[in-house]
C-alpha cells in the first residue's frame, strides 16, 4: 500500500513542476485539477481502517470541488478574460524550474526535524511534499503577472496546506476541513467574478499594472 | 550468474545495436503511415560504408581521420562497463559510471577536434552546440545514477543494476522511475534524438550532432554512426534496466528480458520522435534543466 501512496505523492510533486514550468494557462488549470483528484485519492489510500463513511464522503466532495467545480470556474474565467498564456512572468521559466529544485531541497530540509514529531505511521514523503506544494503556490503567486495564474498559485498553496493537514492529523477534524473547502470555493468564485470585472474595465488582467493606478 | 553471459550480452550489444536504429526508423515509419526502410537497413548501410575508402581534404591532418576511430574505441570501452538488464557487464569496479561517462566524453572531445580540424564554420558551430548540451546533460546523468546507487547501496553499475529488483520492494518504484526518467531525457540529449536534435534534418543551421560530422565520409562516417549506435544501446540498456526492475532466476530469460527492454526503449524513442517537434535551440537547456530537477527529486526522495 505504501508503494501506491508513494507513487501518488510523486505524481503530485510532478504536477507542481508542471505548474511552475508551463506558460500555458489551460495546462496549469489541468495540473491544479489533477492535484485535487490526487489529494482525494491520497486521502482514501491513507486511511488504514476499512473506509469510514465520513472519509469517503469527504474524499468525494474534495474530488467534486477541487477536481471538477473549481477547474470549470477557472476555465470559464479564462475564456471570459480571453487569456491563454502567461506571456512574460517576472522570472523566466528556466529560472523558475531551478528555483523549484531549490525549494524542493529546502522543503525536504525543513521537514526533517518535523518528521520526528509526526506520528510514526505516516508516509515519510508526505510532509516535504506538503511544504513543496505550499512553496510552489507561493512562488507562482509572486512571479506571475496575470491575475488568473495568481489564483492558480493560491489554489496550489491551499492544496499544500491541506496535504500538511493530512500528514499531521491522523483523525482529522472533518468539519474544519469542510469549512475550509467551502471558503476556498467561495474565494475562487469571487475571484472569477473579480477577474472578469478587471478585464472588462482595463482590457487585461496584468496585476503589476494595477498597482500604478492613481487618481 | 556465470561470466559467460556477460560476454554474450557484450556480443549482443555489438551485433544488435544497428538493429536499434532500424527499430526506431520502423516505428517512425509506422506512425507516419509509411512502409519504411527494412529493419536491416542500418546493417546494409554499414556494409556499404565499411567497403568504401575515405576522402580527405588537403587542409585536414591525421586528427581528422583519427577522431572517428578513437570515438568508436571509446564507445566500445564504455560498453564493457554497462550492464544489460540484470546481467553484469564484462568489467566492473566501484565508481565505473565515471569511467563510462568520461570515456564517452573523451570520444566526443576527439570528434570535436576532428570537426575543428576541417576549419569549416558549420562543423565548428555543430561542435560548439554538441559540447554545450552534453556539458549540461552530464551532471544530470551523474545525479540520476547516484540516486540509483543510494537506493541500492551499490558502487559499480553492474552492482547497482543487479540489485535493483531487490531494493525496489521496500524503496518503492517511484524513485527508480524518476531516476530512469531523467536518464531517458539524457538519452535523448546525448544521442541527438528529436526533441533536442533532428537526426534526419537536411539543414545544417538546425543540426547539432550531424553538423559536426558533415565532412566525414565513407568508412569514417561508418565509424561515427556505429559509435553512435553503440552509445544508443548503452543508454537504452541503462534506461530499460531502471524502468523494468524485474529479474528471473534463469540467465537465458534474463538476457531475453534485457534485450526486450532495450528494444522497448527504442520503440518509445520512435514514438516520442513521431509525436513531438524538435524544440527550438534555446529551449533545449530548459529540457535538460527539467531532467535535472527530476533527478534531484529522485535523489531527495531516495534519501528522505
Amino acid at each position: 500500500m505504501t508503494g501506491i501512496v508513494d507513487f501518488l505523492i510523486v505524481l503530485l510533486l510532478l504536477t507542481n513542476l508542471r505548474i511552475l514550468g508551463s506558460s500555458r494557462i489551460p495546462a496549469c488549470i489541468s495540473a491544479v485539477a489533477l492535484q485535487g483528484v490526487l489529494l482525494a485519492v491520497i486521502l482514501v489510500s491513507l486511511s488504514s481502517e476499512p473506509l469510514w463513511g465520513g472519509t469517503a464522503a469527504f474524499a468525494l466532495l474534495l474530488l467534486a470541488v477541487k477536481g471538477v467545480v473549481l477547474p470549470w470556474l477557472l476555465r470559464r474565467a479564462m475564456r471570459d478574460a480571453s487569456v491563454t498564456r502567461e506571456v512574460e512572468p517576472f522570472v523566466d521559466f528556466s529560472t523558475l524550474l531551478l528555483l523549484g529544485g531549490g525549494l524542493m531541497g529546502l522543503s525536504f530540509l525543513i521537514a526533517r526535524p518535523l518528521q520526528v514529531s509526526a506520528p510514526p505511521s505516516t508516509e515519510k514523503g508526505l510532509l516535504p511534499s506538503a511544504f513543496f506544494t505550499l512553496l510552489t503556490g507561493l512562488l507562482v503567486i509572486i512571479t506571475r503577472r496575470k491575475a488568473l495564474t495568481q489564483v492558480l498559485g493560491y489554489l496550489t498553496m491551499e492544496n499544500g496546506v491541506y496535504l500538511f493537514g493530512v500528514s499531521q492529523a491522523i483523525r482529522e477534524p472533518l468539519l474544519i476541513e469542510l469549512g475550509i473547502l467551502l471558503d476556498v470555493m467561495a474565494a475562487v468564485f469571487v475571484m472569477g467574478i473579480v477577474l472578469f470585472q478587471i478585464n472588462r474595465e482595463f482590457d487585461h488582467i496584468d496585476t503589476d499594472r494595477l498597482s500604478v493606478l492613481k487618481e | 550468474m556465470t561470466p559467460a553471459f556477460s560476454f554474450v550480452s557484450f556480443g549482443l550489444a555489438i551485433t544488435l545495436s544497428p538493429l536499434l536504429l532500424g527499430v526506431i526508423q520502423k516505428t517512425k515509419a509506422f506512425f507516419a503511415g509509411r512502409e519504411g526502410a527494412p529493419l536491416m537497413q542500418p546493417y546494409f548501410d554499414f556494409v556499404k560504408l565499411f567497403r568504401k575508402g575515405g576522402v580527405y581534404s588537403r587542409t585536414t591532418s591525421w586528427v581528422f581521420w583519427a577522431g572517428p576511430i578513437a570515438n568508436l574505441a571509446a564507445a566500445l570501452l564504455s560498453l564493457t562497463f554497462v550492464p544489460l538488464g540484470r546481467i553484469p557487464a564484462p568489467a566492473a569496479f566501484p565508481g565505473d559510471v565515471f569511467m563510462v561517462a568520461y570515456s564517452l566524453s573523451l570520444g566526443r572531445f576527439l570528434m570535436v577536434l576532428a570537426a575543428l580540424d576541417t576549419g569549416s564554420a558549420f562543423e565548428g558551430m555543430g561542435a560548439s552546440r554538441e559540447v554545450r548540451f552534453s556539458l549540461l546533460a552530464e551532471p544530470v546523468f551523474f545525479v540520476s545514477v547516484l540516486t540509483l546507487a543510494v537506493v541500492t547501496q551499490g558502487a559499480s553499475l553492474s552492482e547497482i543494476y543487479g540489485t535493483l529488483p531487490r531494493h525496489m520492494v521496500h524503496q518503492g518504484i517511484s524513485t527508480i522511475w524518476l531516476a530512469g526518467g531523467a536518464v531517458a531525457l539524457v538519452l535523448l540529449v546525448e544521442n541527438a534524438r528529436i526533441p533536442v536534435d533532428d537526426p534526419t534534418t537536411h539543414l545544417e543551421l538546425t543540426m547539432i550532432h550531424e553538423a559536426m560530422v558533415l565532412d566525414h565520409g565513407g568508412i569514417d562516417i561508418g565509424f561515427v554512426q556505429y559509435g553512435a549506435a553503440l552509445k544508443l544501446w548503452m543508454f537504452s540498456a541503462l534506461v530499460a534496466g531502471a524502468f523494468f526492475p524485474f529479474s528471473s532466476a534463469r540467465p537465458f530469460l534474463e538476457v531475453m528480458g534485457g534485450i526486450g527492454g532495450v528494444f522497448a526503449v527504442a520503440v518509445a524513442v520512435g514514438i516520442v520522435e513521431s509525436s513531438m517537434a524538435r524544440l527550438r535551440l534555446i529551449r533545449v537547456p530548459q529540457l535538460i534543466l527539467l531532467a535535472g530537477v527530476l533527478a534531484l527529486m529522485a535523489l531527495l526522495w531516495a534519501a528522505r
